[in-house]
């Protein structure tokens, strides 16, 4: 869910022009380029990255270096990533990890993917 | 040579773990040295936390986050033009005591065989538990201050910065010249701490560079007039499903004031996880309030060929880290013969002087800003460990049944073996156990970090 | 520190250790009534217990050794009751499934192997149901399995508990029915005379007329001042542990199976190294390839922890029990199925330490088995 960003680029910031295209949650976001995953949703008004697999309470990144484990999203099919640690990439689609992983659902995924691939080949 | 996993392990003098200022700085003297050096980095890019993005920042940022900032880029080019093979986007999960190091990049495990390895791991934030802290809207100062180095981003609406100590003010000195509003700096700081602080000063008034350049932040914040609040205690974070307000008091008097940003902070501490690995011996530091390994001069820790340099060592700051791996550089290179002990002495002479002058300070800032009590050893109803969500009171009932430690409190509520491996609350755990148990945070210790030290994959432990 | 200043705690029964054994020992002593304490180290301590791999397990085990396989049946069939029991005296659900387990073949001989193992039990026991799955019936029972699993064997009497909540559930109950625990504490000493012990530990002197030795590697030494034979010695075993996931695995099998938290455990491995209980590479590794080979669908699931820990084992793998002939009143209570076997410890051992008849089934466990020049094995 989108709301109002928690942070902007600084007024003083001469920022190159060029940009990325990808997805949160399947709604469009163009962001920079070169910037993390983390800081590119945090400045689209992704303020909750994630419930968590305990209790399904809301979380989002709290360190940005690395160690606290708590800007996990789902990139590219692949869960549990730590986004402050990616570089946003043309195309990426980016899903919030709602709770633990689910192997099946993901295994289905990719069978999924694998036969779409097929049939596009075929 | 093969390793564990069939693929080749490939031999080298030295492995560097972390391209932050001790790394950039050890890396390049090794290389200086004569040696052959790989430098591994997670980030896609060289300096670490404190130079965060410093070779791909524009220059306006640069001019924003100030000299200091601007200075990592002298020994990020100083590693640009030197042989270190700096490999970025290195995962390194594992580091034996026999000096090998595995590492994850692009998908594929690999091994380097080393003759010495100098971990330069840095320094994390201090963790600030107090209600309400795990909720989306607060993040720590210097996750801030990196989303401001990384991305030129800074916060949309009035920030509430709370807590204490230099990263703090240095923030909001970037933001005030960003033009980023403070809605208040809400100070844990007390009257009481600059009188315990006064007997280091006279040794800070020694290093006056370094006092005058923290004395003129503090003045350029009060002289913007942001609301601030000293001796603030009871913080805590209001809000459902995202920070609303801080609330707090000062001398007794409630305060509230509302902000979907909150950034907290109350200090740095190493970063111990390859040490404690490896087994070394550490100790806990009753000024920093932290475990730190034991080195030697040379920063070698008690298991032979391995070195820990920068704030990964006890923390002294970005110039002191630079020195430390310097130093290790060369202790490293008499280990490995390329200089002998009278050469290496000699050449140390002017970088321990060097060393000497930034740490004087440090006492004093220990002592000014030793973080409260209270929001290190919260109470009952605070999370503590944010993976599994273990409360102070969760741990203190396992006290009460027995638990002596951090070890026995994973087996007793799964504190601490969440994906963050106990990086968030491995501090808090051990002081919450010592204060319930009535002993010392050395008496109870640290947990016992095994490898993966990163997250790996079974597939990829597998080797496929 | 001189004698004169030590306090003197004295009870009916010292249990000497911490661990699953002992807590589970101490527990059915404090359920009877019995004034009891608890010893036990400190954090560093090694502790098989938190290595424990959580499996409630029957299947293939005794096969060479009868009265094992009873022993473990009793506490298996046991187990609901306890389990039961500790919730509701400590609040804590251990998480007891016992929905049948799965032990995996990745060739035919191990299938072979495993169908004579198991025939020769029911043959011994009569009452010992299984199966052998081939592997389209195992593709029927476990969908997610792995085309290299050739088959498996099935019995219907395997299960599993979480083990961290079953310590936890121990040291809570064992304490809401009036046991004691010291811990951070090393024994000294144990000074024995019929009907009366006198164990020192960490400055202190507690008094009673039983002792139970429980203290896993500890207890070669300890069993020695009381006349015992206890030649238990380390056998390293390593476990992998997953990030949590939605629950795909119901049925716990003998290399893999997923908590009620969601994470996967991956085990276990057995060396012989001493006293060293580090993780090593290559062992993680061959971990890893069995588990994807297993279940392929954890190919891309994070691991967060590695562990090793170090089984308790006598020379020829089985428990030893015995009361010493020497100083009655000192038990030895040692094995390496801490969890399996808990509830048997807690409800048939401990009314033999209080004077009750010894189980039917303990006889062959005493530890004069090893003053032999045999050269055993502990691979059953």
């Amino acid at each position: 869910m989108r709301t109002d960003p928690l942070f902007q680029t600084v007024t003083s910031e001469v920022r190159s022009t060029r940009t990325v295209s990808l997805s949160f949650n399947d709604q469009a976001l163009e962001v920079p380029a070169g910037i993390s995953v983390a800081a590119a949703l945090l400045m689209s008004g992704i303020n909750r990255f994630r419930a968590t697999p305990v209790s399904e309470s809301p979380r989002a990144p709290y360190c940005m270096m690395g160690v606290c484990f708590e800007c996990l999203v789902d990139i590219d099919g692949v869960p549990n990533r730590q986004s402050c640690l990616i570089e946003v990439a043309e195309g990426m689609r980016i899903r919030s990890q709602e709770g633990a992983r689910d192997l099946i659902i993901q295994a289905d995924n990719v069978q999924t993917a694998i036969e779409q691939t097929v049939e596009v080949q075929s | 040579m093969n390793d564990h996993f069939g693929g080749v392990v490939e031999a080298v003098d030295v492995v560097v773990v972390g391209a932050g200022a001790a790394g950039m700085a050890g890396a390049v003297a090794l290389a200086g040295l004569g040696l052959q050096v790989v430098l591994l980095d997670e980030q896609g890019s060289p300096g670490g936390q404190i130079y965060r993005g410093i070779t791909l920042a524009p220059l306006s940022r640069r001019d924003l986050l100030g000299a200091e900032y601007a200075h990592g880029n002298v020994l990020a080019q100083a590693l640009a033009s030197s042989s270190v093979r700096y490999e970025k986007g290195a995962a390194v999960w594992q580091v034996t005591r026999d000096h090998q190091v595995s590492y994850l990049r692009d998908g594929r495990l690999r091994t380097l065989q080393a003759k010495a390895v100098l971990l330069a791991t840095g320094a994390m934030e201090r963790p600030f538990p107090i209600p309400g802290w795990t909720l989306p809207g607060v993040m720590s100062a210097g996750a801030a201050q990196i989303l401001l180095k990384s991305a030129g981003l800074a916060p949309t609406e009035p920030v509430v910065l709370a807590g204490c100590g230099p990263l703090l003010y240095l923030l909001g000195w970037q933001y005030l010249r960003a033009g980023v509003p403070i809605k208040a700096l809400v100070d844990t700081t007390r009257p009481e701490d600059y009188w315990r602080a006064r007997r280091h000063l006279f040794a800070a008034l020694r290093a006056w560079p370094y006092l005058r350049k923290g004395l003129e932040l503090m003045r350029s914040l009060r002289s913007a007039r942001i609301p601030h609040h000293t001796g603030a205690e009871q913080l805590a974070i209001e809000g459902e499903e995202a920070a609303t307000a801080l609330t707090f008091t000062v001398a007794g008097k409630a305060h509230r004031i509302a902000a979907r940003c909150v950034l907290l902070h109350q200090g740095v501490v190493p970063n111990i996880q390859f040490s404690q690995s490896l087994r070394a011996r550490h100790v806990w530091d009753v000024d920093q309030l932290c475990f730190s390994p034991v080195v030697d001069p040379w920063s070698e820790l008690d298991v032979p060929g391995m070195f820990v340099a920068g704030d990964g060592a006890g923390i002294g700051g970005a110039q002191a880290a630079a020195l430390q791996g310097e130093l290790a550089a060369l202790g490293i290179a008499q280990r490995l013969g390329r200089v002998n002990a009278g050469q290496r002495d000699e050449r140390a002479g002017p970088l321990r002087e060097q060393l000497a002058l930034n740490l004087r300070i440090r006492p004093f800032l220990d002592a000014l800003y030793q973080p409260k009590e209270a929001n290190r050893i919260p109470a009952d109803e605070v999370i503590v460990c944010r993976c599994e969500e273990v409360t102070a009171g969760d741990l203190r009932t396992f006290v009460a049944l027995g638990c002596a430690g951090p070890n026995q409190a994973k087996s007793f509520g799964r504190c601490g073996m969440g994906p963050c491996q106990g990086r968030m609350c491995g501090l808090t755990v051990t002081e919450v156990i010592a204060k319930a148990r009535g002993v010392s945070a050395a008496e109870v210790g640290y947990y016992r970090i095994r490898p993966p030290i990163k997250p790996i994959t079974l597939g990829e432990l597998a080797g496929e | 520190m001189s004698q004169g200043t030590q306090s003197v705690i004295q009870v009916e029964v010292i249990v000497i250790g911490g661990g699953l054994v002992g807590t589970a020992v101490a527990y059915g002593l404090a359920r009877s009534g019995a004034d009891t304490v608890v010893l036990d180290q400190g954090d560093d301590a090694f502790r098989a217990s938190r290595g424990n791999f959580g499996l409630v397990w029957v299947q293939g085990k005794g096969h060479d050794l009868p009265d094992y396989s009873r022993w473990t049946q009793s506490s298996g069939s046991r187990w609901p009751d306890f389990a039961r029991a500790l919730m509701a005296d400590s609040g804590v659900d251990v998480q007891l499934r016992q929905p049948g387990g799965f032990h995996m073949c990745f060739n035919d001989e191990e299938l072979i192997e495993r169908q004579s193992r198991l025939q020769t039990l029911q043959d011994a026991l009569g009452d010992y149901p299984f199966q052998m799955l081939d592997a389209a019936d195992l593709k029927a029972r476990l969908p997610l399995i792995g085309p290299s699993v050739v088959g498996a064997s099935y019995t219907p009497q395997d299960g599993h508990v979480n083990p961290l909540k079953l310590l936890r559930a121990l040291h809570s109950s064992a304490q809401a029915k009036g046991a004691r625990f010291h811990g951070g504490i090393q024994v000294d000493r144990i000074d024995g005379a019929a009907g009366e012990f006198c164990v020192t530990a960490g400055g202190q002197r507690f008094i009673a007329a039983r002792v139970v030795l429980a203290a896993g590697l500890g207890n070669p030494g300890l069993a020695r001042q009381v006349g015992l034979h206890a030649p238990v010695a380390p056998n390293r075993g390593q476990v992998l542990v997953s990030e949590r996931v939605r629950p795909f695995l119901d049925h716990p099998t003998v290399h893999v199976r997923q908590t009620d938290e969601g994470t996967v455990q991956l085990g276990d491995s057995m060396e012989e190294v001493g006293f060293d209980d580090s993780t090593s590479t290559h062992v993680l590794e061959a971990i890893a390839r069995r588990g994807v080979a297993t279940f392929p669908l954890l190919r891309e699931v994070r691991l967060i922890r590695a562990w090793a820990a170090l089984r308790v084992l006598s020379p020829d793998g089985f428990p030893i029990y015995q009361q010493s002939a020497s100083h009655p009143g000192a038990f030895v209570v040692t094995c390496h199925s801490g969890v399996t076997l808990a509830a048997a410890h807690a409800l048939r051992i401990a009314p033999w330490v209080m004077g009750g008849a010894m189980p039917n089934e303990l006889g062959a466990f005493a530890g004069e088995r090893f003053l032999t020049d045999k050269v055993f094995s502990h691979a059953h």
